[in-house]
């Protein structure tokens, strides 16, 4: 799945975890803008995981801050 | 006098509000002073002043049962036990001061590490400081980069320093869920090494995990699997073995963790396993190697509590009994549980927030009963929990005492009607 096509997927998967309508751009954070905890972080991990049949490790997930990060590691780690 | 004379006697001093490495503690320190501000008994801070016994103990001045120390099997005080300790620190001093693969060995260490392999039918047992360092030994030694860990989100801080300190991939999976595992375990790529980890009991809620499905799970997707089982030793399962062994599972685990420090009633941790190359790890494991032995006294105790616990099932059913009365109890009293039905020796009693668990803590405390409160990152959900952990020392009269002390406590505190 191209960059623009696993964006638009993950943008409706992140709605219901968007909580304060925080309008959302590749520069968002998780921890500061979106003011995800620890225990929405697995949550939304586990959704993006079963939607992609993906593994994103919490190795992986420590390099990931921003949106467009996240849309980045999704893309490369469909192959 | 030389400039660099008068700085030395007069230092700058640091008022502390500047940034340096402890800034990040701030909101920590902060929820501290609010909660004792109020006046509040630190549940951080008790000193046990005198312990009388495995269920009674001297706490900040006052005669109080103990429902939290995981003395399960009350082997702390067994007559037996003591004078082994005696016995060991007559004949082989205080301590080691030496590592296992050096100086540390005595014949003590080999001893209990026969007791394991016989309390377990294994054929390896490996006996390490404390039950933390199992953990991060094992795990670190076994998993290294490139391989992959499937582990339940709840799992202990010992098992995922483990990880951490391991540098493999780590992929966490939602509590006791099966197929949130099996999915993951799926996905990992071919070739790579996976281990995964699961425990008999998770100490916060005092719940089991389905380990006979789980085990089966990972090994059809290749996993070797790592069962700590320090919640369960000598309680559950017929030879007191863990839950691997009540489900009948227990041939099909790789390793088993566990520890002296809960019903074998000293410290020390240990892994038993069957794995026909495990006596390897012994030099290659970090946490095994470069820190001193137990001390002569603690191995001779351990060897005798775990031989004794071999023919523990009267005690056993008693502490089952403690378990299904004080559960029955506290529900019938009106308060919340994190389990429906008593799965263990842990009863985790669910508070509305921190100050309100802090509280009942307290007046638990002035009533004369000791329990452990739990609150989070240590919790799952974000709970704040009064966990209580039975000891087959209990009475039957004590525990109907616990259960008058939680009702006047709950109702005092506002916790029940």
């Amino acid at each position: 799945m191209n960059r623009e096509d696993t964006a638009a997927k993950i943008a409706a998967l992140i709605e219901p975890f968007n909580k304060k309508g925080v309008a959302i751009t590749d520069a968002t954070t998780f921890a500061g803008d979106l003011e995800f905890d620890s225990l929405t972080v697995m949550d939304f991990v586990a959704e993006i995981e079963d939607a992609f049949d993906i593994i994103i490790s919490m190795n992986a997930q420590a390099e990931i801050e921003t949106y467009g990060q996240l849309v980045d590691a999704v893309v490369r780690l469909q192959g | 006098m030389s400039e660099g004379i008068d700085e030395a006697d007069r230092p700058q001093v640091l008022e502390g509000t500047g940034t340096d490495l402890f800034s990040k503690f701030d909101p920590l320190i902060e929820m501290r002073r609010s909660l004792l501000a109020t006046g509040q008994e630190d549940p951080f801070s008790l000193v046990m002043e005198r312990v009388v016994s495995p269920t009674v103990a001297v706490c900040n001045g006052r005669e109080t049962i103990l429902l939290g120390t995981y003395n399960y099997m009350g082997m702390t005080f067994d007559p037996d036990v003591i004078e082994a300790g005696k016995q060991a620190l007559d004949d082989y001093g205080a301590g080691t001061t030496g590592s296992r693969v050096l100086n540390g060995t005595y014949a003590g260490h080999k001893a209990v590490e026969a007791a394991l392999c016989e309390f377990y039918g294994m054929d390896h047992a490996m006996v390490f400081s404390t039950g933390y360092q199992a953990n991060l030994g094992i795990i670190s030694t076994i998993a290294g980069k490139g391989d992959y860990i499937v582990l339940d989100i709840d799992s202990h801080a010992s098992i995922w320093d483990g990880c951490k300190l391991g540098d493999a991939e780590i992929v966490p999976f939602k509590h006791n869920d099966i197929e949130a595992m099996e999915k993951r375990l799926k996905r990992i790529p071919a070739g790579a090494g996976k281990l995964v980890i699961l425990e008999g009991v998770y100490s916060m809620l005092g719940d089991i995990a389905p380990l006979k499905e789980m085990v089966r799970v990972a090994r059809e997707n290749g996993a070797m699997v790592l069962v700590d089982e320090a919640h369960s030793m000598g309680f559950i399962g017929a030879n007191g073995r863990g839950v691997a062994e009540d489900q009948g599972c227990l041939d099909d685990v790789d390793f088993v963790i566990g520890t002296f420090s809960k019903s074998v009633g000293t410290v020390g941790g240990f892994c038993v396993s069957n794995h026909p190359k495990f006596e390897i790890m012994r030099l290659v494991c970090r946490p095994y190697v470069f820190t001193a032995s137990l001390p002569p006294s603690v191995v001779a105790t351990a060897a005798t509590s775990i031989r004794k616990l071999m023919h523990g099932s009267n005690k056993r059913a008693h502490l089952w009994e403690n378990s299904k009365v004080l559960h029955q109890g506290l529900r019938d009293a009106g308060f919340q549980l994190g389990t429906e039905t008593p799965q263990s020796a842990i009863i985790a009693v669910i508070m509305p927030d921190l100050e309100k668990g802090a509280a009942m803590w307290e007046a638990l405390l002035k009533e004369g009963l000791y329990v452990n409160l739990a609150r989070p990152p240590a919790t799952p959900a974000n709970m704040t929990l009064l966990r209580c952990s039975l000891c087959a020392e209990h009475s039957a009269e004590q525990v109907q005492t616990i259960i008058g002390i939680f009702k006047r406590a709950g109702t005092k505190v506002g916790i029940i009607g």
